[in-house]
């Protein structure tokens, strides 16, 4: 990590240019998704100035799928509200993830970037600042492109839904496959497959006994503990093995 | 649902979207995270997909129960596959699509 890297504020056309290149991808994936979204809320009854609204106001893909699906089988506005709360409470995290990065960002930029913090966003900027030379500018752009392309799906897959029947083209699996290939995007060594495995298999058990979705934040919490454990034991093995090495070659 | 809820729920929606996001960011920016804290931060992104797909893949219903053959697992294989040898979030998503729906089609037939 470079801490270098986030002070400068570089607004240039350039900064602009690369945070478009990285966004592409998400702008891509974005797309059937926003449209099987549209559809499904219009099909909720929803009309596309609704389902744009939402996509502006929210910005979160799953919670959107989650509410609308709510809405669908008539739930309170409060129990949608909760849910959304809940679903969307990994961005806290991620939030603090990526805070390491914009040390020296000012309010106003910190109060936008914050707005545009999804799982794909979060994924492609996480990276990318990990790497260093990635700076807010970039990041920012990345979060407005993809931002935009979300919206305008969402409300063409809600003027298209009329010409289409219910779950065709397999739409309804366009959040998961978004989640496994996220999931594949994360796998960069054996500890996250391994703490991505605890966390689906805790999330499983906790599902079945906690009704909502609040297993999700627990089980994420718990996964990642224990996976910091394992990683710091085999770090810890590790150094007594080096240690151990270098005796026996003095001696 | 009438418009005047739906405007309820929306705002709602948005605000408790938004503040989560923006408060670490406000805050912890200008701290020092200590290193274990990056590490766990580090680890968090995998272990919340992983909560996030695996229900969904194997557990449905109310009240949930597990269910080991449901097309979304089955169709999962498939997606894991063009996941890793794409890499592109956008063709992920439609072959992942495709299948769920060749899946579904056949597992009804």
């Amino acid at each position: 990590m470079n801490p270098l890297s986030s002070i400068s504020n570089d607004g240039s056309i350039k900064a602009i240019q690369q945070g478009l290149w990285a966004a592409w991808p998400i702008c891509i994936g974005y797309i059937p998704i926003g449209l099987a979204l549209g559809l499904l809320a219009q099909k909720a009854g929803l009309g596309p100035l609704e389902i744009g609204l939402m996509s502006v106001f929210v910005f979160a893909g799953s919670a959107q799928f989650i509410a609308v699906s709510m809405i669908s089988s008539g739930s309170a506005p409060l129990a949608i509200i909760m849910t959304t709360f809940v679903v969307n409470l990994r961005h806290l995290l991620m939030s603090s993830s990526l805070s390491l990065y914009c040390r020296n960002a000012g309010k106003t930029t910190l109060a936008f970037f914050a707005y545009g913090i999804t799982d794909e966003s979060f994924a492609v900027n996480q990276l990318r600042f990990k790497e260093g030379k990635w700076t807010i500018s970039q990041a920012l752009t990345v979060n407005h492109a993809s931002n935009l392309v979300w919206i305008l799906s969402t409300i063409a897959g809600g003027y298209g839904g009329r010409f289409i029947p219910p779950h065709a083209f397999g739409v309804d699996y366009a959040l998961i496959a978004m989640f496994i290939c996220l999931l594949i995007f994360q796998i960069k060594g054996p500890i996250y497959a391994t703490t991505a495995v605890i966390g689906g298999c805790t999330a499983v058990v906790l599902s079945l006994i906690i009704p909502g979705n609040l297993y999700v934040v627990i089980a994420s919490v718990l996964a990642a503990t224990i996976g910091l454990r394992i990683r710091v034991r085999a770090r810890n093995k590790l150094k007594l093995k080096i240690e151990r090495l270098k005796l026996k070659a003095r001696s | 649902m009438t418009s005047g809820k739906f405007g309820l729920v929306v705002l709602g929606m948005g605000m408790v979207t938004y503040i989560p996001r923006w408060l670490p960011l406000f805050f912890l920016s200008r701290r020092s995270l200590p290193q274990w804290l990056v590490e766990w931060l580090d680890l968090i992104p995998a272990a919340i997909l992983g909560a996030l797909l695996l229900p969904e893949l194997i557990t449905s219903g109310q009240p949930r129960h597990i269910e080991w053959m449901r097309p979304e697992c089955i169709a999962a294989i498939p997606t894991f596959i063009i996941a890793m040898l794409t890499r592109s979030l956008g063709w992920t998503v439609i072959a992942g699509m495709v299948i769920y729906g060749l899946v579904e089609k056949w597992m009804f037939l």
